[in-house]
Order: C-alpha cells, then sequence, then structure tokens
C-alpha cells in the first residue's frame, strides 16, 4: 500500500553505484573475523612461528610487547600463539555440535512432519523430554557418562542442542506439506516420496541455513562454557575455554593471559551472530 | 474542468445543503527509490445524502485516494492539493492531532477486511465504543446503550449478548456490520467505504449495500470506493473511473453507465460478464484463428475424448468432517453431477455451501466417506494404484491462488513442464511446452522468469497451462477468476471458453459469482449446505428458478452495468 522508503543503512556517499553503497560494514567486519578464524583453523602455521606448547620460563608472565603481541602466560607460553591454535577447538567443536544437532534434528524433525501420526506423537514427546532439560547441564550429563575429551564435547552438545531445530523442521515440514504446489503435483500422478523430496523438503529447509549460522555462535559459547568447567580438551591444550579457566586465578597479575582469548571467542560468536541475522533476513525478504 | 464548474452550478441550482468534502487537483506521490505518482489531479465533491463512487482496477489510486482523503496516506507519502475542505476545515495543513479529532468524528471509515480490520482480542462492542470513547461523545454511563443501539442501527442481531462477541466468532456478514457500526458510532457525516463488500456472498452482500445505501438516504454522504462496476451501479449517484492515478471520466451513474465517454470505462462495462453477454467476447482478445489446433503429435498423452460421452461422474457422494465438541460439519449431502466430455459445468454456491470440497472429491484429493466418483469410468475408489495414476491426469486443477499453487523455487518453465516428468524425451516435453503457452497466450520469453514477478493474469495463465500440459478431458477451476479485475477475468473467461472449443476439454467451473457462471456455462448446479437444490441449463435455471435459494441468489446478486444499459 504504502510506500515507506528505508534508509539503504550503507557506510558510503550516496553518489557512488548502488552495489558499494549497500555494504554494511558490520557485515563485512563479521566476515573477515570468520575468515581469519577459519585461516587459523585450518593453518594456524599462517599466523605464528611458535609452538602453543613451547614454554619459556625465563620469559613467564611478559605483558604484551612487541616480540610477544599479546604476552605470555604464567608458564611462558605465547598468549597469541595459543590463542591461534585453540581457534582450531573452539570452531570444531562448535561446528561439530551445531552439526550433530542438525543432522539428528532434521531426522526427527522430517519423521515427525511427514510420519503417521504415532511416529509424530513419539517424536514430539521424546524431544520434550530432551528440550526440559537446560541444554549444559544434559551436556554436562552425558560428559559425565561418556568422558572428557572434545569429541565427546561436541555430541553431548549436539544431542542437547537438538530440539530446536527438530521443532522448527517440523513445523516447517508440515506448514509446506499443506501447501498449494504440493496438493497440485498430486494431481499430476507424483507419489508420497515424489512430493516429499521434490518439494516438501526442499521449501521447509529453506530456513536451515540460516538457523545453522546463529546456532553455531551459540555452540561455541556452549563449548567454551564447557572447557572452562574441564569437561573439553585437557591441559596443555590450548582451548580458548581452557585457557580462560587457567587465567582466572592470576587475572590481577596478568590480565592479558585472560582478555585476550576472551576478546577472541566473543569476536567470532558475534561474528557468526551478525552472519546469521543477515542471512535471516534475506531469506524472510525472499518470501513472497 | 467544465465538467467540475457545471456540477458546482446543479448543485446549487438544487439548493444542496451542504458540501462535505471538496476536493480540487489532489496529488499523491510516494517516494523512495521508485517515485510512484498514485494520484494525479483529482477533483471530488461530496454534499450531504450523496453517495459517490470511485471505481478502478488495482493500481488505480482509488485506496489511495479514500485513505488520503482521511489523512492516512501513510508515511513517504507526499499530498498536495489546491483544495482540500472537510466541512469548513482546511484538510491541507492538519497535524496527526487534529487529524484525530476528525476521524470517526467527521469522517467515518469502513474497510474492506473486517477480519483483519478488527482487533481479534477485543469483543466488538468495546471496538464500536472506543470511537465515543476517544471523542468523548457520550458520558460513560450511557456508553453501554449508546453502543447497542449503533450496533442494532446496523441490524446487528442481538446487540447485548452478541456484540460481547469476538471477531472471529461472527460470520463475515456480521464482521462487516460491526465494523461499519463502529465507523458510523461518532456520527459522521461522511463515511469512506474502501471495498466494503468485496469479501461477502451475494445474500450479504446485498445487505450491506441496503444499509449503506439508507444510510445515505437519512443524509449521511458515502464515497464508496470499488472494482466492482455493479455494485456502483446499484447505489451510487455520481461515478469517478479511476485509471492509474487520473480519473478518466465522471458524471452521474447513469451518464456514466450507459453513455461511457472514455474508451477505458467501455472497456471495462464490455469487460463484465453477465447473461447477456453469453457467447460474446469480453476481452479485446481476438479470437484465436481457427486452424490453430495444433498438430498433434502423440506424446504418450491421453486424446481428448468424443463429444457426449460421460466422462467425470459422482454419485450420491458424502463427506461431512468432525469439528472439536463431538460435532460434524456435513460439507457435500448426497451430491451427484455428471460432466460430459466438451461440457462446461457451473457450480454455483455461497462460502460454506460445500462447492471447493466437492472439488477435492473429483479431484481424487479427497475419499467421500460413502458414494463413488468415476473418471472415464473408472472408479477413484476401487482403481488399483496404476489405474488411478492414469485417472490423475485426466482430470486438472486450477485454483483461485496460482501464485501458492506453484512452488516458490521453481522458474515459469519449470512450473509448467512439471506434470510432464512421465514424458520421456526432453523435446517432446519442450515441445508440449510451447503447445500450451501458445493455447494460453504466454510468451515464450516468460519462461525463465519466476511466477512471483508475472502479473495476475499472467500467474493465472500459468496455471492453466499446467494444468493442460497432460491434455486433461476435464479441468476444475476453483474460483479462478475471483481474485482477478474486471478486464483481466474477461481475458481469463475468454481463454477458458476457446480453450473447451479448440481442445474438448471439459470444464467444472465453481463460483460465487452469478453474472461469471451466467456468461461461461453450459450447465449450472447451485448448492447450499452441502446439497445440490438446482440443476440444469444454466439460461433455464437463472430465468426460471425454481428453489427458493436459487431465487434468493439471484435477486440479490447486483444488476449488472449491461441491464441496466439495456433498460
Amino acid at each position: 500500500m504504502t510506500a515507506v522508503s528505508i534508509p539503504s543503512g550503507g557506510l558510503f556517499a550516496a553518489h557512488l553505484p548502488r552495489w558499494i553503497r549497500g555494504i554494511r560494514p558490520t557485515l563485512v567486519l563479521s566476515l573477515l573475523v570468520l575468515a581469519v578464524a577459519a585461516s587459523a583453523a585450518i593453518a594456524p602455521g599462517l599466523w605464528t612461528h611458535t609452538d602453543p606448547l613451547h614454554a619459556d620460563p625465563l620469559a613467564a608472565r611478559q605483558p604484551p610487547s612487541l616480540a610477544h603481541l599479546a604476552g605470555t602466560d604464567i608458564q611462558g607460553r605465547d598468549v597469541l600463539t595459543r590463542i591461534v591454535y585453540g581457534a582450531r577447538f573452539s570452531l570444531l567443536i562448535g561446528l561439530g555440535a551445531t552439526l550433530v544437532a542438525l543432522g539428528l534434528g532434521a531426522i526427527l524433525g522430517i519423521v515427525a512432519g511427514v510420519g503417521p501420526r504415532w511416529a509424530d506423537q513419539l517424536v514430539t514427546r521424546l524431544v520434550d523430554v530432551v528440550a526440559a532439560f537446560p541444554e549444559v547441564l544434559l551436556a554436562l550429563l552425558m560428559i559425565a557418562l561418556s568422558g572428557r575429551g572434545a569429541i565427546n564435547l561436541a555430541l553431548a552438545l549436539g544431542v542437547a542442542g537438538l530440539p530446536k531445530y527438530a521443532r522448527t523442521i517440523r513445523a516447517t515440514v508440515q506448514q509446506t506439506r499443506c501447501a498449494g504446489y504440493v496438493e497440485q503435483a498430486t494431481t499430476f500422478g507424483a507419489s508420497r516420496w515424489q512430493r516429499l523430496v521434490r518439494h516438501v523438503l526442499p521449501n521447509a529447509l529453506g530456513p536451515l541455513p540460516v538457523m545453522v549460522t546463529i546456532g553455531f555462535g551459540g555452540a561455541i559459547i556452549s563449548s567454551s562454557g564447557l572447557s572452562f568447567l574441564g569437561l573439553g580438551p585437557q591441559p596443555p591444550a590450548a582451548e580458548w575455554g581452557l585457557m580462560l579457566a587457567e587465567s582466572r586465578n592470576y587475572l590481577r597479575q596478568t590480565w592479558w593471559t585472560g582478555v585476550f582469548p576472551g576478546v577472541a571467542l566473543t569476536a567470532v560468536v558475534m561474528a557468526a551472530t551478525v552472519l546469521g541475522r543477515h542471512l535471516q533476513e534475506r531469506y524472510e525478504r525472499r518470501l513472497p | 474542468m467544465t465538467q467540475t464548474i457545471r456540477e458546482v452550478v446543479v448543485a446549487q441550482d438544487q439548493g444542496r445543503p451542504e458540501v462535505l468534502l471538496s476536493v480540487r487537483g489532489l496529488d499523491v506521490r510516494f517516494g523512495g527509490r521508485r517515485d510512484v505518482h498514485a494520484v494525479r489531479g483529482l477533483d471530488l465533491d461530496i454534499s450531504a445524502g450523496q453517495c459517490v463512487a470511485i471505481v478502478g482496477e488495482s493500481g488505480s489510486g482509488k485506496s489511495v485516494t479514500a485513505r488520503t482523503l482521511v489523512g492516512l496516506a501513510g508515511p513517504g507519502a507526499v499530498v498536495s492539493a489546491k483544495r482540500f475542505q472537510i466541512g469548513d476545515v482546511d484538510a491541507r495543513r492538519l497535524s496527526e492531532r487534529a487529524w484525530r479529532k476528525i476521524r470517526g468524528r467527521s469522517i467515518g471509515l469502513v474497510l474492506q477486511d473486517a477480519q483483519n480490520s478488527l482487533d481479534p482480542l477485543r469483543p466488538v462492542r468495546r471496538e464500536v465504543g472506543e470511537v465515543l470513547i476517544r471523542h468523548q461523545l457520550v458520558p460513560r454511563r450511557q456508553l453501554a446503550r449508546t453502543v447497542d443501539q449503533a450496533l442494532s442501527d446496523v441490524g446487528f442481531p442481538d446487540p447485548q449478548v452478541r456484540g460481547g462477541q469476538y471477531p472471529h466468532q461472527l460470520s463475515g456478514g456480521l464482521r462487516q456490520r460491526a465494523l461499519i457500526a463502529a465507523a458510523l458510532a461518532g456520527g459522521p457525516k461522511l463515511i469512506v467505504a474502501d471495498e466494503p463488500t468485496t469479501a461477502l456472498d451475494v445474500t450479504i452482500q446485498a445487505q450491506i449495500l441496503e444499509l449503506l445505501r439508507s444510510k445515505c438516504e437519512a443524509g449521511t454522504a458515502l464515497l464508496l470506493i470499488s472494482h466492482d462496476l455493479a455494485v456502483v451501479s446499484s447505489i451510487a449517484d455520481r461515478v469517478l473511473v479511476m485509471k492509474d492515478g487520473v480519473v478518466v471520466e465522471s458524471g452521474t451513474t447513469t451518464q456514466v453507465l450507459e453513455d461511457p465517454q472514455h474508451d477505458y470505462t467501455t472497456r471495462l462495462l464490455r469487460a463484465i460478464p453477465s447473461a447477456s453477454t453469453r457467447g460474446h467476447r469480453l476481452s479485446a482478445d481476438a479470437a484465436p484463428e481457427a486452424e490453430a489446433t495444433p498438430v498433434a503429435r502423440d506424446h504418450g498423452l491421453p486424446v481428448a475424448r468424443d463429444r457426449g460421452s460421460v466422462v467425470l461422474c459422482a454419485q450420491a457422494v458424502h463427506k461431512s468432517f468432525e469439528l472439536p465438541g463431538h460435532r460434524r460439519l456435513v460439507a457435500v449431502d448426497g451430491v451427484s453431477v455428471s460432466v460430459k466430455a466438451g461440457q462446461k459445468l457451473g457450480v454455483v454456491g455461497e462460502s460454506g455451501s460445500g462447492k471447493s470440497t466437492l472439488a477435492r472429491i473429483l479431484l481424487g484429493l479427497q475419499a467421500p466417506d460413502t458414494g463413488a466418483v468415476q473418471v472415464l469410468g473408472t472408479d477413484w475408489g476401487t482403481a488399483g494404484r496404476e489405474h488411478r495414476h492414469e485417472i490423475r491426469r485426466a482430470v486438472q486443477f486450477v485454483s483461485q491462488d496460482p501464485l501458492g499453487s506453484f512452488d516458490p523455487r521453481y522458474t515459469v518453465e519449470e512450473v509448467i513442464s512439471e506434470p510432464l516428468r512421465s514424458v520421456s524425451s526432453a523435446q517432446l516435453r519442450a515441445e508440449r511446452v510451447r503447445e500450451v503457452l501458445a493455447l494460453t497466450r504466454l510468451s515464450p520469453d516468460l519462461l525463465a522468469a519466476l511466477p512471483r514477478k508475472l502479473s495476475g493474469g499472467q500467474r493465472q495463465r500459468v496455471s492453466i497451462a499446467r494444468a493442460l500440459a497432460l491434455r486433461p478431458s476435464v479441468l476444475i477451476c476453483d474460483e479462478p477468476v475471483s481474485a482477478l479485475d474486471v478486464s483481466i477475468q474477461a481475458q481469463i473467461l475468454d481463454l477458458l471458453d476457446d480453450l473447451n472449443h479448440r481442445t474438448g476439454t471439459s470444464l467444472v467451473f465453481i463460483s460465487h459469482d452469478l453474472s461469471v457462471v451466467h456468461h461461461l456455462v453450459d450447465d449450472v448446479v447451485v448448492m447450499e449446505a452441502g446439497r445440490v437444490v438446482e440443476s440444469g441449463p444454466v439460461t433455464q435455471v437463472f430465468a426460471d428458478p425454481q428453489h427458493a435459494y436459487t431465487r434468493r441468489l439471484i435477486a440479490a446478486a447486483p444488476k449488472p452495468a449491461h441491464d441496466l444499459r439495456a433498460a
């Protein structure tokens, strides 16, 4: 009805071409942060030449300097190097947990969405039970049963995080199943299976990339939290949550051992969330 | 311009009491990326007791005009006028605060969609009372009584009790009445009604129009916005025809309808289907050449049957649904219909009469509780899987909402060729797609487009093209034109008629619109509350209706402009 002019929120002056004006600084920054974190996870050697486990007692507790940009910790290990190497753990555990949650959630959601009534009931109740526990508490419980370590941590967080995926997918599948075009496909003689594969799933799973991106940030936070409690990778491994835990007794004397891993963690989580929101916005605008 | 001067003179001569709204040179623009000039140089006068109608198709600027006149043009709208007088207030410089004093008190606004315009969380009587409270028109103690009075004034039954109900508990007609009551409660001298009857059944529409007319006769001025010339002709004193933001014609209703001066008005009038347009084309599209039957290549698809044999029939079909509280809703109650090859069968009835459920049963999308449906002699219920597959393609469906029936990820080409997956050769598939494009007069350039970028008429053509792809024996169309503008509706009706002639495909045409049905079909079935109350050749049924319900429907349908012109 009424055309409201929306300011494009761009960074640049009006006389530049539209695609440049459309660039959002926060989005660019987020992509940059994620790219750096990903490169550190894949090839930490690109960013540092020191060994994250190499302790130099003579250079312990040094504040940030040119030699050690983020200082050294109580054992004389380079903090920046440990942050770079820690990216691998944090990103992998976060990604692993998200993918486990997504995979299990998608299977349960689809079964509940297209299956017979009893299957829907069964799955929904099961998911309700999982969702009844706070995520971290459930993950704690599972780690207590299965033992510590990075893989168990990712699995535990994945199972604990599956309800939101299962519920969303069940809802979108059920909604799509009743769409006009699915019914119309019936009149062309498409079988149940064909309708499911051709129409229902592709349309119902559309919002997933968005959910995954947003969920990824949350998973990193949870995994660092559990590492902080000592349930993830074990010392002397370099992991952000673990580094925060190790630094917490010395924060007054060596603030840099805690602040820099914390900044890295915050930056990656925020970047993932900003990217996720952006994808969500684009996805929603695409809908008719 | 000359006309307006004459008008003013006439008004003075008759000693018309009071000009309530006077507008000269109204311009509305929407800025932003695309500069839209929605209304250009509109002149309008309404005096007490007069009904003026603005008629136009979607995008003509009629709704923008209505909203501007109540100060709701919206943010981003730039409004300018040489004169904009509401009573003796100059409305050009009014602040939002000042507008609030005028809305509800001097001008009442009735919107099209009572479902969305009423607050779902409030009983309707609070909605009606709100305007009284806002403008402090009555003391609190008398509020209840005044609200009851306002509701019963618009024919709202039992206001003390039913006024306490929520919008979703009321029928469409009652909701619309409540909305009108709310608009009238503050005692405005002018009502602006934007498509007040569009979503309603004919009998309810007739009641609402009668209500508005009686208000007019009692001295309220009415500005009616409508796309429906038939509605307008039954109630308005003056008509303004709008196109692309410009008033192309204005005059008294009889002047405009009987002796239209502008081409566009003539085209609009000619596009209205009715009894007298049977067998004539409605749109300006030329009839297809006779030879045009495409070379019938064998795509492994069935070929049309001989005329006269029964292709689709339902025998004593029953279907009921369970409602909460162990009640059952009988949607279809012992309906028998049969469709012969090449026949055009109309199904008319009001909402809730079971038309759409019948369509779903005929399509085999829903199994009837009892009774049987046969397609080309094969029973839906007893057919094996292979056979079902075979007869599925014989009955195809065109829905009211084409966009909703397209997979949102698909291009036009993918949409149309979707039913053809069973045709093995890609070349034959492409050929068939080209054939149905030609049949539905769609340009091949559109194949790569996404359906949501197309116009309403094009979308419905794509939907028809897809339904034709499998060479069905029967096309079931559920309200295929009810969401379209008159001129687009005319094109689609012409198209359906051509297809029926050229391909021999039978049509089952489901509609609430009697004039459309009268124009198009051979035979008609009238449904009420799940039953067939009357059936027969359409001319006979409409000329001499036997059942009381049919008579009510026909009486309620607004007199089409043609008949008015003929009279």
